[in-house]
C-alpha cells in the first residue's frame, strides 16, 4: 500500500503540509479565502471570458507588459514580507533571546527573499516595462515574436507559482538566493527545497531567454523607417544591451542549474565534494550569470532615468552618443568582472587584481552617465512631477552604492567586508536606489499611456517618501554594522551593543512598508478617481519620444501608419514641425491572433516541475510528453493572424480625433 | 612596508583619525583592529573611500544645486538647445578615469602586498619581521558547525578557541570537511574560504593582547549563526601556559576515530581541547582520507598519472591527465540520485518550519538553555566523552 502511495505521490506526504505550524496554516487559510473571493467575484461578474480573451491569451505587447508588472508587484509583497520577518528576527535575537525564527525557517526566509526579489520582482518589472514601452518607442506594432512573448510571460508565472507553492507544500531552499553548493548538494539538502528552486528557475529561465531573443530581434529589425540606431531613444538602447546580456548569460545559468539537477537526480559529480566534483565550479558559473544579471536590471532603469530627465527638463538628453557608448561599454565590461563576488576564494593576487581593476573601470562610464543626467538638468526647466522626484532620489542614493561597490572591488578591502552586512547594504543600495526607484519612476511615467489616466500625485508622494526615507533609515545602520564586523545571514548575535542598529533598521523597514502601502492605495485611488485624473491627449507630460504620439491607451495596432523618423526625440521633432495626424486613407493592418497555447504549455510545465520536485515520475513523464505534443501541435495551427479593416481603424482614429478636441485640424493622406 | 608606495607613510595616521572621527566612538574589530594585516586593510578602506568622495561629494552637491536652481519657476536660464559640449564630456570622462587610475594602482599594489598567501613582512608599522623568524603554524578545519584548530608544532588541538602569541607571525592552513566556510577573525586579518578537499592559506600577526571574536562569514547551514570561536591574543609566557594546559586535557588524543565523531553535525559547541593529535590528521582531512582504508587524493592522482604513463595517445581510463579531486566522501556513502531511488528510499520532505523539539520554554523563560536547541541537531554531549586517564603522545 505504501509502495503504491509512494509511486503515485512520490515523496509527498501529509507531513509536507504545515500541519504543525499555526502561522502558515493561518496564512494558507487567508490565501484560500482571498483566492476564493476573487474567483467568486470573477465568476459572478462574468469576467472569465474577458480575462481569457483580452488578457491571458493576448499576444499584445502592451497587455503582456502590464501583466508582467502586476506579477512583479504581487511578488514584491511576498518578498517584502520575508524582509520584514528577517528584520524583526534580527532586531530581537540578541543574547539569551533566540528570536522567533529557528534556523531552518530563517534560512528559508532569506533564500526566498533574494530569489523572489531578483527573479520574480526585478526581472518581471524590467521585462514588463521594456515590453510595454520599447515597441511603441521604435514605432513598431508589436514585438518580433508575439506568441513567444506570451509564452515567456506564462513560464515566468509558472516559476513564481512553484516558489509560492513551496510555502505551503514542503519547504524552500536554505542555501541562499543562488542556491550555493555544498549546502544544496543532495547529501546536505536531500529535501525538496533546492529542487523547488532549481525547477522554478529553469522554467522561468526558459521564459526569460526566449523573451530576450524576442526583444533583441525587435529592436534590431523592427524600427520605424528613418530610425537609425543612433536616432533610437536611450531607453531602447539600454533595453537592447540588457537583452543582449540576457541572451548571453541565461544559457550559463541554465547549464549550471542543469548540472546541479543532474547531481541531485542522476548522481553525477559536477559539484560534489568528492568523486571528481568541484563546488568552486558552481560558484564561477552562477556568478558568470549573476554579475551581468545585475546589469540587466540596472541598465533599463538607467534608460528610464534618461527618458524621464529629458522629458521633465524640457531638453534633449545631454551627450546622447556618450550615453550610448557608456551603455555599451558597461555591457561589455559586465562580462569581465564576475570573480569580484569571491575574491576571498584564494585565486591569488594577479587574478584578484585583474578582476578588481576591471570592476572599478565600470564606474567610469557609469559616472559619465550620472554627469550627463546632471547636465541635462543644467539650464533645463525642471518640473518635479513624481517621475522626476524618483530621478533625483536615485542620483543621491545610487552614487553612494556605487562608491561602496568600488570600495568592495579593492580585494584587500573585500577580504574584510566580503559577505558582511556592508556588502548587503551595498547591493540593496544599488538595487533599491537604482533598479527599484527606476521601476517606480517608469510606472509613474508610463501609467497614463497604459491606462489613459494619471496616478494620484498625493499618494504617490507617500509612496515616494516612504521608500526614500525608509531606505536610508533601514540601510545606513547596516553599513555601520558591516564596518563593525557583522556578517550576513545570521539569525542571532551575542553582542547586545549592536542591537540598536538592528532596531533602527527594522524601523526603516516599517517606513518602507508605509511606502508600499502608499503605492497600493495610490493605484486603488487612481482607478477610483480616474475621471479626475483623466488624460485624453495621449501626451500628458509633453513627451519627446514616439510612444506619446499614440492615444492613451494606444489602439491594438499602435500606429495606424508607421511613422517616418527624421531625428532623435522623434515625437518632439514631429511636434516642432507641426505634424498633422493623418485621419483617412487607412489600409488593413496585419495583426497576430491571440492564443491559449502559452497558458496550456505553462500549466504543463508547472505540472512537470511539481512532479520532478516530488519524485512523481509518472506525472513527470505525462506532462513532459504533453509539453512536446502541445508545442508541436501548436505549430500546425495556421490560424495565427487576422487583419484589422480600414473602417475599424477609421472608427478608432475618429474617436481619438474627437477626444483630442477641436484644436487639431485633421488633414489628408500621410506623407 | 607602505600601503601605497607613492604616498608617504604619514598617511596612516590621518586615515586612522578620519576613520575614527567619521564613526565617532565606533571602534570594533574592523575600524580598530588588533592585527597588522587588518590595520593595513582598514587604512586601505579609508584611503579608497576618501579618493572616491572626491567625486561623490561634488556630484551630490551639484545634484541638489541643479535640482533647486533649474526648477520651473525658479527664474534660472532655460536653454533647451544645450545638449552637447565636447569640453564638458572630456572632463566628465577623464575625472573618474584619473581617480580610477589612482585607485587601480593602489589596488594592484595592495592586492599583492596583502595577499593571504604571502608571508607577513612586518610585525607592525616600522617593525619588520626579524630574519630567521619562522611563523607559528596553525591548521584550521571548518567542521559542521565548529572550528578545529591544530597546532602541529605543539601537538595539541582545540575546538572553537584559538590562542596566538602577540607580535609573532602566524601561518594558517585552512580546509573544511563538508561546507564552504570562511575563516574570519576581523580584528586579525581578512577572511579566506575554507573549502573541502582544498587547502587555503592565511598569514597574519596580532599586535596587542585581548579576547576577540572569530566567525564563519559564509552561510553553511543550520548551525552557521553559532559557528564562532574565541581568539585569545596573549604574550609569550601566557601562550606557553595555555599550550601546557591544553596538553593536560583529559579528552585525550584526537585521532581518526574521534575526529569522525567530531565531524558529525553539531552546533553551539563550547570550547574543547585535545591533549595530542595524530600527526598527519590535517593532511588526511585535506585529502579526504581520514577514515582508515580510504584512498587519499594525492595517491589517486599519482595512480592516475601512472596509469596514464604520461602517454598522450593512451586510451584507457585515467590515461593522460591525473584525475583531479577523485576522493571518496568523508564518512559514509554518497546518496543516490533521485531517479535511481526505490520507493522506500524516496523519504519525505516534511514542512519543517516548526522546530521538532517540543518543550522549549520560549518566551516564558528566555534564558533557559533548552531554548538554544532550536534546530534539528542532536546535542554533542553524548559524543566525545572525556577520557578517564590519558597518555601523552
Amino acid at each position: 500500500m505504501s509502495d503504491i502511495l509512494k509511486t503515485i505521490f512520490g515523496r509527498l506526504t501529509i507531513e509536507s503540509f504545515p500541519v504543525h505550524e499555526p502561522i502558515l496554516l493561518v496564512t494558507f487559510a487567508g490565501v484560500v479565502l482571498i483566492g476564493s473571493a476573487v474567483l467568486f467575484a470573477l465568476t459572478k461578474y462574468k469576467l472569465w471570458g474577458y480575462l481569457w480573451n483580452e488578457w491571458f491569451t493576448s499576444v499584445d505587447h502592451k497587455r503582456i507588459g502590464i501583466m508582467y508588472i502586476i506579477l512583479g508587484i504581487v511578488m514584491l509583497l511576498r518578498g517584502f514580507a520575508d524582509a520584514l520577518m528577517m528584520r524583526s528576527q534580527q532586531a530581537i535575537a540578541f543574547g539569551a533571546n533566540q528570536g522567533y525564527l529557528p534556523a531552518h525557517h530563517y534560512d528559508q526566509v532569506f533564500t526566498a527573499h533574494g530569489t523572489i526579489m531578483i527573479f520574480f520582482v526585478a526581472v518581471p518589472l524590467v521585462v514588463g516595462l521594456i515590453n510595454f514601452v520599447m515597441p511603441l518607442q521604435i514605432g513598431a506594432r508589436d514585438v518580433a515574436f508575439p506568441f513567444l512573448n506570451n509564452l515567456s510571460f506564462w513560464l515566468t508565472v509558472t516559476g513564481a507559482l512553484l516558489v509560492m507553492m513551496s510555502l505551503f507544500i514542503g519547504e524552500f531552499s536554505r542555501a541562499g538566493w543562488l542556491n550555493y553548493v555544498p549546502v544544496s548538494n543532495l547529501q546536505n539538502s536531500p529535501d525538496v527545497g533546492p529542487d523547488y528552486y532549481l525547477w522554478a528557475l529553469q522554467i522561468a529561465g526558459v521564459g526569460t531567454t526566449l523573451s530576450a531573443i524576442n526583444m533583441v530581434t525587435t529592436i534590431i529589425k523592427m524600427r520605424a523607417p528613418g530610425m537609425t540606431m543612433m536616432k533610437m531613444p536611450v531607453f531602447c538602447w539600454t533595453a537592447l544591451c540588457a537583452n543582449v546580456l540576457m541572451v548571453a548569460i541565461f544559457p550559463v545559468l541554465t547549464a549550471a542549474l542543469a548540472c546541479l539537477i543532474l547531481d541531485r537526480y542522476v548522481g553525477t559529480n559536477f559539484f560534489t565534494n568528492d568523486l571528481g566534483g568541484n563546488p568552486m565550479m558552481y560558484w564561477n558559473l552562477v556568478w558568470i550569470w549573476g554579475h551581468p544579471e545585475v546589469y540587466v536590471l540596472i541598465l533599463p532603469a538607467f534608460g528610464v532615468y534618461s527618458e524621464v530627465t529629458s522629458t521633465f527638463t524640457g531638453k534633449r538628453l545631454f551627450g546622447y552618443s556618450s550615453m550610448v557608448y557608456a551603455t555599451v561599454v558597461i555591457t561589455l565590461l559586465s562580462w569581465l568582472v564576475w570573480l569580484h563576488h569571491f575574491f576571498t576564494m584564494g585565486s591569488g593576487a594577479s587574478v584578484n587584481s585583474f578582476f578588481g581593476i576591471a570592476t572599478m573601470v565600470i564606474s567610469i562610464p557609469t559616472g559619465a552617465k550620472i554627469f550627463n543626467w546632471l547636465f541635462t538638468m543644467y539650464r533645463g526647466e525642471i518640473r518635479f512631477e513624481l517621475p522626476m522626484m524618483w530621478v533625483v532620489a536615485f542620483m543621491l542614493t545610487f552614487v553612494v552604492g556605487g562608491m561602496t561597490g568600488v570600495l568592495l572591488a579593492v580585494p584587500p578591502a573585500d577580504f574584510v567586508l566580503h559577505n558582511s552586512l556592508f556588502l548587503v547594504a551595498h547591493f540593496h543600495n544599488v538595487i533599491i536606489g537604482g533598479v527599484v526607484f527606476g521601476m517606480f519612476a517608469g510606472i509613474d511615467y508610463w501609467w497614463p499611456k497604459a491606462f489613459g489616466f494619471k496616478l494620484d500625485p498625493w499618494w504617490g508622494k507617500v509612496h515616494f517618501w516612504g521608500w526614500v526615507i525608509g531606505y536610508w533609515v533601514a540601510w545606513t545602520p547596516m553599513y555601520v554594522a558591516g564596518l563593525l564586523g557583522v556578517t550576513r545571514r545570521v539569525r542571532h548575535l551575542d553582542d547586545t551593543t549592536l542591537q540598536p542598529l538592528f532596531v533602527i533598521a527594522a524601523i526603516g523597514a516599517l517606513i518602507i512598508a508605509v511606502g508600499i502601502a502608499g503605492f497600493l492605495i495610490q493605484i486603488f485611488v487612481s482607478i477610483r478617481d480616474r475621471e479626475r485624473l483623466r488624460d485624453t491627449t495621449g501626451d500628458p507630460w509633453n513627451g519627446r519620444t514616439l510612444e506619446w504620439a499614440t492615444s492613451s491607451p494606444p489602439p491594438a495596432y499602435n500606429f495606424a501608419f508607421t511613422p517616418v523618423i527624421h531625428d532623435l526625440d522623434a515625437w518632439h521633432d514631429m511636434k516642432d514641425r507641426h505634424y498633422q495626424r493623418p485621419v483617412k486613407g487607412f489600409r488593413p493592418i496585419h495583426m497576430p491572433r491571440n492564443t491559449g497555447a502559452g497558458v496550456i504549455l505553462s500549466v504543463l510545465a508547472a505540472a512537470f516541475g511539481f512532479a520532478m520536485i516530488w519524485y512523481m515520475w509518472w506525472l513527470a513523464v505525462l506532462s513532459f510528453v504533453g509539453l512536446v505534443v502541445v508545442a508541436i501541435g501548436h505549430t500546425f495551427n495556421y490560424k495565427r493572424d487576422y487583419f484589422i479593416q480600414p473602417d475599424e481603424i477609421a472608427r478608432i482614429e475618429d474617436e481619438r480625433t474627437r477626444l483630442l478636441g477641436p484644436s487639431t485640424v485633421p488633414q489628408g493622406a500621410p506623407a | 612596508m607602505r600601503i601605497f608606495p607613492f604616498f608617504p607613510r604619514r598617511f596612516d595616521l590621518p586615515v586612522a583619525i578620519a576613520a575614527t572621527l567619521l564613526l565617532a566612538g565606533c571602534g570594533g574589530p574592523v575600524l580598530d583592529p588588533a592585527g597588522d594585516i587588518a590595520r593595513q586593510q582598514r587604512n586601505l578602506i579609508g584611503i579608497s573611500t576618501g579618493l572616491m568622495l572626491l567625486i561623490i561629494v561634488p556630484v551630490m552637491a551639484l545634484t541638489v544645486l541643479f535640482a533647486w536652481k533649474y526648477r520651473k519657476g525658479g527664474g534660472a536660464k532655460y536653454d533647451p538647445k544645450f545638449d552637447h559640449s565636447t569640453s564638458l564630456e572630456l572632463v566628465i570622462w577623464s575625472a573618474p578615469l584619473l581617480i580610477i587610475i589612482a585607485l587601480g594602482a593602489l589596488t594592484w599594489a595592495s592586492t599583492h602586498l596583502l595577499d593571504p598567501f604571502r608571508p607577513v613582512s612586518q610585525i607592525t608599522r616600522g617593525q619588520p619581521v626579524a630574519r630567521g623568524v619562522r611563523p607559528l603554524h596553525v591548521q584550521v578545519v571548518a567542521l559542521d558547525w565548529k572550528w578545529l584548530f591544530i597546532y602541529p608544532e605543539y601537538g595539541i588541538a582545540t575546538v572553537n578557541e584559538l590562542a596566538l602569541p602577540v607580535n609573532r607571525p602566524v601561518r594558517f592552513d585552512i580546509t573544511s570537511t563538508n561546507m564552504m566556510n570562511t575563516f574570519h577573525a576581523p580584528t586579525m586579518a581578512g577572511m579566506v574560504y575554507a573549502m573541502p578537499g582544498m587547502r587555503s592559506t592565511l598569514h597574519a600577526v596580532m599586535n596587542r593582547p585581548g579576547v576577540f571574536e572569530g566567525q564563519s562569514s559564509n552561510y553553511s547551514g543550520a548551525g552557521f549563526s553559532d559557528m564562532r570561536f574565541k581568539l585569545l591574543s596573549v604574550d609569550d609566557a601566557a601562550f606557553g601556559r595555555w599550550i601546557a594546559a591544553r596538553r593536560g586535557s583529559r579528552r585525550g588524543a584526537l585521532q581518526a576515530a574521534n575526529f569522525m565523531q567530531l565531524a558529525l553535525p553539531s552546533e553551539k559547541v563550547p570550547p574543547m581541547a585535545f591533549a595530542s593529535v595524530q600527526p598527519d590528521l590535517f593532511r588526511r582531512v585535506v585529502e579526504r582520507c581520514v577514515e582508515p582504508g580510504r584512498p587519499c587524493m594525492s595517491d589517486m592522482m599519482a595512480h592516475g598519472r601512472r596509469a596514464g604513463g604520461g602517454n598522450p595517445k593512451a586510451m584507457e581510463a585515467g590515461a593522460g591527465m591525473p584525475s583531479g579531486r577523485d576522493s571518496q566522501p568523508l564518512g559514509g556513502e554518497k546518496p543516490k540520485g533521485a531517479l535511481f531511488k526505490d520507493n522506500d528510499e524516496k523519504g519525505s520532505s516534511p514542512n519543517l518550519t516548526k522546530p521538532r523539539n517540543p518543550g522549549a520554554p520560549g518566551a516564558t523563560d528566555p534564558g533557559n538553555p533548552k531554548n538554544r536547541d532550536l534546530t534539528l541537531i542532536r546535542p554533542l554531549s553524548p559524543i566525545l566523552p572525556v577520557a578517564a586517564a590519558t597518555a601523552r603522545g
